[in-house]
Order: structure tokens, then C-alpha cells, then sequence
């Protein structure tokens, strides 16, 4: 899918210069979210391969980077392969990522002894090639660092999910620096689904899409990753189709 | 014991012990199995390793401790593996061969680790046995008045030279690090090894990277003709000042991939102190594996599972990350449904029950919360959580799990109910009360946080 708006000479022109840049030797494709909202805005339609995306919590989300984690390991259960989940705090909670769709076997955690590991071990990763997709969890994210982590997805076309995960909120604004990320979204979490009965319903989230090379930002508020790694916008899903939450009881 | 110890008359331990058995000591036996012990030792946990007649073993373990854990994980481990075949043993990682000497023969602990550059402290306290003198030495020396090494060491030199000779200023110095004592590395013919000795030394860190590409291909080419891969690579290096470096990379299969080991090892050069220069380069095959030929990715073969052994291996002798994948493990009980398990496990494509949901992070320790909530089985109304107050809007809940009785006895009774709770800013937790709610056996119906939803 072509950007709104744009004509097909100018997209030609893109192509070209893609070319003579020499980033693209191979066909670039993209992974789509399956919502055309979103894909829709998307340059190519999807998140592109081979580069790097960044991602991080709003409000507490900055610290826990829940909501965050399962949106990016809804989108690595998309993928193909293997997925490199490179860490240093090793407080993940495997069978939520299951529940997303992404089985363990797939996933291999590199856990760092110290921060400053997380992202060499996420370059190494990106490297290697012939991976599904490359986590990595980290507090910074420097624009020197995060060009070697690009030009290295570039060269082997696995795309690199970095998720940013501060220690307290007031580090959080360091979000504002820029990157030579793909496209950089923040996912916080929103009231979940309303139920005819008492209960919590399908989770929610606003993912803000700040920041997309050669596309604009938008809003979206989607409903969770289901059991497939995919998410929705939020009104189509009270349906509830492919949950795996229950509603017993509540107070 | 009844006070038998080591070097005691036969006659006084049989007039300790009735009907005592004895044996004759074969000094020729006991040697030979620890130099059986010593290559065992080659093969698992360094490069550098040499018999220390009459008991000990010692081995140079920089550039080799990170693919056992650590220097705290490998000696553990190797105590406890001698543990399991009957053998007390003591272990300790010091600065210099005197310092672990004296102290593995001193202490009463079963492992200790000495930080680099505190071995004036830790063996001041050691007693004169531990220099490694003649016995008349010692007897001579505890007659003049001395009790411990650190009491020698603050002795001038002069007069205990004079009377003594050169032996006592020599033992304390390799004790203290002032005089290198290498290790003479045991070698046994089996093992597969490749040099290179150089008319002029090298110092610079691409002669090395050249030097060391070449010496991988050599061995693998020496692999080939025998069908082996190796699982430890050695790579020795001999300075103009006689001493010797070694880094040993781990894989975890066999490899006999020439850029694969290469990459390996060129990880690791920066790790080199050349000193004065480098005479001669060894590379060993010091554990090897059968490996058969087989197919490598082609564009004919559709490339289906891709081996990336490689790239935990490249990462793994970084000895900066833990690898590994998690497995299921069937426990109802969170933090033991899941274990760590090596990330080249066989898959078997076994997962957790999707029934109930569980959260992205879970705390390792879960946090106490203060709440107001009816008892037996509502969810609280609200809670206080890090000194914020958040009230309840929506929850579910409980889902009760009960401890496992046959694990360990403070759990015959116990019950988590664990209950999903949402705020108003749409937070999701995870939180349990410990205990059913009504019989106090079954916990102390107090309230814990233990992860966050997404």
C-alpha cells in the first residue's frame, strides 16, 4: 500500500533513491498489523523488515513496560523463525508471551549481566540473519548505537523491536531524543472492554505512533494481542473472538 | 574423627582406634590418578592445568571461568562433582599459585574467591606450612619465634637470607605476586593441537587475528581427517617473559567451521595482553565430539530451521550474557511454572495451559499491599501499592492456587487466591491474598502484588 496521498511518481522516485542509497538490495517487505487503520498509515503497509522499531510504556507502563512487552511480542509471534529476546531485568513472565501466540521454543533470552550488554548482544543478534525477529529491553538508546543497530538490520533484514523500559519516570522524557529508529510508538494501557457482566474484559491500549520515516503520526486505541499475536481497533472487537480471558466473578 | 589426622604415627592412631585397617600408601597410584583427575580438569574448566604433587591441582583459570558461570559457580560446581565421588575437596581462586596454595590447605570453608589484589590480607593469618618450605625449614623457623606468614613477610630480608638462604625471600615473593611462577601445563597425546612459533614476537592485535585464522584452519583441516568437532578451543599464548595466557572458547555442538571459530576467538583477542611480545601461538582441540559431515544451508534446500548455534555460541564466550530459553514446568504455583533450560534443549513444543490469564512481568518477590476488601472471596475494593492508593474498578477473580504439599511441609495447607484487578487509569495487577480467606491455617490473609497485566 502506497502512502495516502502520494503519486506514483513520487513513489518511483523513493524507489530510486532506495536504490542508489544501496540500503536495499533485497525486495523490502513489511509486516503487516492485519488492521487496515493501521497498516494504512504505514509506509509499505507494515512495519518494515529489516530495520529497527522502537517502542515504549506510557505513565507506569514507562517502568513496566508491560503493555509494551506484549504488544512487541504480539508483533514477534507474527514473524517467522527464531525470536532473540535480549534483556537485562529478567522479570518477563514467559506464559504471557505464549498466550500472545510466541510458543518458548521460539524464544531465546540473552540475559545481559549489566545494561550496557543489552544492545551489543541485540547488534550481534541482528546481525546473524535468518531470525524471526530481535527484542531487545533497555533504558538507553543512543543515536550512534541505534545507527549500527539499523545499517546492522539493514544488512541482514531482521527486524529489531527495541523496547524502552526507563528505572524511574522522570527518566522517561529521554523518549524525545531522537533515533535512526524506523518508527517509534508509545502503547499505554486504557479500561479494558466493558462487560455485560462484572469482570475484566479484553485489554486495551492507545498506541500513539510518534514517529514513522516518511509517513505521519496517529493514534490508535486497539484491543490486545489475542492468542495469535494480532491486535484490532478497539470497536470491532467487543465481540470477543479469540480471548482467552474469563469472567467469573466480581466484587 | 577421634583425632587421627594426617602425619600422625601409625602406632599412636592404633592405640586411638580399636581394629584399625591399614593400608600401605602408594605414592606411585596416587600420582598417577591425579594426573587422571588433572586431564579430566583439562577438558572441563581450563586451559592451563598442572599436577601439584602430592594433593593438588592447579590451573589458571582467566579467560576460562565464564563457561562455567563465574569464578563463585565453577568452584562450587567443581566441589561438588568431586563431592558426589567421595573426595573432600578444597578450592580457591587467589591472585598468584602461593596464595591458593596456602589458603585451599588452611581454611575450613569449602570454596573462596580472593579479589585481585587482596592477597596481602587474606593470607597474612595462614601458618607457615602454607610457604611451601622443607620441613627442617619450618621447625627452624617456629623455633626462632614465627606462627604465620604475615609475621615472616614483615621480617627484614637480610638476616633470614643470611641464615636461611634464598628460599624463604623466594616462596614469599611467588606468594605475594612479586615473582611469576608459571604453570608448566600437563599435555596429553590425544589432544589435538596446532602452533605456530614466530622468528620475531608480535604484539599487535591484527598479526594476532591473522596468525590465529590461520591457526583454525590448520586445526580444523586436523579435525577433518579425524571426523571430530570440538566443543573447547584453546588458544595458548607464550610471551617473550615465559609466561602463559590462555582463552578457551566454548561451543555448544561440535564445530569444525573454520569462520565460525575464528569469529569465536577474534571475539576474544582484545582480551590478550601481549606484554613484551608473543613467541609462539597454540591452539588445542581440547574437547572434542564426533561430527559428521552434513548438508549446510544451499539455495537449493529451502532453508527451513536455521541453525543458530553459532550466534549463541559468538555471544556466550563473551561471558557477559546468560542464554538460555524457558521451558514449562507442570506447577500450578507461578514462579515454578517456568525453568531455564540450555537454548539448544531439544524442542518439544510443550507450553503452559492457556486457560487463565497471566501477567507480562512478574516480581521475583512479591510485594505487600495493604487493602480493603471483604473476605472470603471479593476482590479488594482498593489497595495501596507503593504508597499510592488505586481503587478498584473492575476485577476477577480469585483463582485459587494451593500449595504443593509434596514439595515441602510449609505448604500442606497453604492456599493463594490470586485475583485480577483493574484501575482507573486502567492498570491491570495481579494480586493474591494468602490464605482462603476463612481458616487461618491456610495463610496469613495478607495481600501481595505479584505482576502486571498488560
Amino acid at each position: 500500500m502506497v502512502q495516502t496521498g502520494a503519486n506514483p511518481i513520487i513513489s518511483d522516485l523513493r524507489e530510486r533513491i532506495q536504490h542508489l542509497g544501496g540500503t536495499v538490495a533485497r525486495a523490502k517487505t513489511v509486516l503487516p498489523f492485519g488492521v487496515r487503520e493501521i497498516d494504512g498509515r504505514l509506509p509499505g503497509g507494515g512495519l518494515a523488515y529489516g530495520a529497527i522499531h522502537e517502542f515504549a510504556g506510557g505513565g507506569a507502563g514507562a517502568i513496566n513496560g508491560a503493555a509494551t512487552a506484549l504488544f512487541v511480542a504480539g508483533i514477534a509471534a507474527r514473524t517467522k523463525g527464531k525470536v532473540v529476546w535480549c534483556l537485562a531485568r529478567p522479570d518477563l513472565f514467559a506464559p504471557a508471551l505464549a498466550q500472545v501466540g510466541l510458543h518458548p521454543d521460539r524464544v531465546i533470552y540473552v540475559e545481559a549481566i549489566k545494561e550496557e550488554f543489552v544492545l551489543e548482544s541485540c547488534e550481534e543478534a541482528l546481525r546473524f540473519g535468518g531470525l524471526g525477529a530481535v527484542v531487545a529491553e533497555t533504558v538507553r538508546l543512543p543515536m550512534v548505537t541505534s545507527r549500527r543497530l539499523q545499517l546492522a538490520a539493514e544488512g541482514s533484514g531482521t527486524i529489531g523491536l527495541v523496547i524502552r523500559r526507563w528505572r524511574r519516570p522522570t527518566e522517561a522524557g529521554d523518549f524525545g531524543h531522537p533515533t535512526a529508529a524506523a518508527s517509534r510508538w508509545r502503547i499505554s494501557v486504557l479500561p479494558s472492554d466493558p462487560l455485560p457482566v462484572p469482570g475484566v474484559g479484553r485489554a486495551r491500549w492507545l498506541a500513539e505512533l510518534i514517529r514513522v520515516k516518511a509517513g505521519e503520526s496517529a493514534d490508535f486505541v486497539i484491543g490486545a494481542c489475542d492468542d495469535q499475536g494480532r491486535i484490532s481497533i478497539s470497536s470491532d472487537a467487543a465481540d470477543g473472538s479469540g480471548q482467552t480471558r474469563r469472567s467469573l466473578h466480581s466484587a | 574423627m577421634v583425632g587421627l589426622h594426617v602425619g600422625m604415627a601409625a602406632a599412636k592412631a592404633q592405640a586411638l582406634v580399636q581394629g584399625l585397617h591399614m593400608v600401605d600408601a602408594d605414592p606411585a597410584a596416587d600420582l598417577a590418578a591425579l594426573e587422571r583427575l588433572t586431564i579430566w580438569a583439562l577438558s572441563q574448566y581450563s586451559p592451563v592445568v598442572a599436577t601439584d604433587p602430592p594433593d593438588g591441582i592447579v590451573m589458571d583459570t582467566e579467560g576460562a571461568d565464564h563457561l562455567q558461570g563465574g569464578e563463585e559457580l565453577m568452584l562450587s560446581g567443581l566441589v561438588n562433582r568431586f563431592r558426589a565421588r567421595g573426595l573432600p575437596a578444597r578450592a580457591v581462586i587467589a591472585d598468584t599459585w602461593g596464595a591458593a596454595f596456602g589458603l585451599a590447605r588452611s581454611m575450613t570453608a569449602e570454596t573462596k574467591v580472593i579479589p585481585a589484589g587482596k592477597t596481602a590480607d587474606a593470607v597474612a593469618q595462614l601458618p607457615l606450612s602454607s610457604l611451601r618450605f622443607s620441613a627442617e625449614t619450618i621447625v627452624s623457623l617456629r623455633t626462632l619465634g614465627f606462627k604465620t606468614v604475615g609475621e615472616l613477610a614483615a621480617t627484614p630480608r637480610a638476616p633470614l637470607a643470611l641464615r636461611f638462604g634464598p628460599e624463604i625471600g623466594r616462596r614469599l615473593d611467588q606468594m605475594f605476586g612479586r615473582v611469576a611462577e608459571p604453570i608448566d601445563p600437563i599435555r596429553c597425546p590425544e589432544i589435538i593441537e596446532v602452533h605456530r612459533a614466530f622468528a620475531e614476537p608480535i604484539g599487535a592485535a591484527e598479526t594476532i587475528a591473522k596468525y590465529v585464522s590461520r591457526l583454525v584452519a590448520a586445526l580444523c583441516l586436523e579435525l577433518q581427517a579425524k571426523g571430530l568437532g570440538v566443543r573447547r578451543t584453546d588458544l595458548i599464548v607464550h610471551r617473550v617473559d615465559n609466561t602463559i595466557q590462555a582463552l578457551r572458547a566454548g561451543t555448544a555442538k561440535p564445530v569444525r567451521d573454520v569462520a565460525w571459530l575464528t569469529k569465536i576467538l577474534h571475539d576474544r583477542i582484545e582480551k590478550i595482553d601481549p606484554g613484551f611480545g608473543i613467541e609462539k601461538l597454540s591452539l588445542a582441540a581440547t574437547m572434542v565430539e564426533p561430527l559428521n559431515d552434513r548438508q549446510i544451508v544451499s539455495s537449493l534446500v529451502e532453508a527451513t530451521g536455521i541453525d543458530i548455534t553459532s550466534l549463541i555460541d559468538v555471544l556466550g564466550n563473551r561471558g557477559t550474557h546468560r542464554i538460555y530459553r524457558q521451558a514449562p514446568v507442570a506447577s500450578d504455583v507461578p514462579e515454578r511454572s517456568v525453568q531455564r533450560i540450555s537454548p539448544v534443549a531439544d524442542e518439544d513444543g510443550r507450553t503452559w495451559p492457556l486457560t487463565w490469564p497471566r501477567p507480562v512481568r512478574l516480581m521475583d518477590r512479591p510485594e505487600l499491599i495493604e487493602v480493603i476488601a471483604l473476605l472470603p472471596d471479593h476482590p479488594p475494593v482498593s489497595f495501596v501499592w507503593r504508597g499510592k492508593r488505586r481503587r478498584v474498578k473492575r476485577a476477577d477473580g480469585p483463582e485459587r492456587i494451593f500449595g504443593e504439599w509434596w514439595q515441602r511441609t510449609s505448604e500442606w495447607t497453604a492456599v493463594r487466591d490470586y485475583f485480577t484487578v483493574e484501575d482507573e487509569a486502567g492498570e491491570r495487577y495481579w494480586i493474591y491474598r494468602s490464605g482462603d480467606g476463612v481458616d487461618p491455617q491456610t495463610g496469613s490473609h495478607r495481600w501481595f502484588i505479584h505482576g502486571m497485566f498488560a
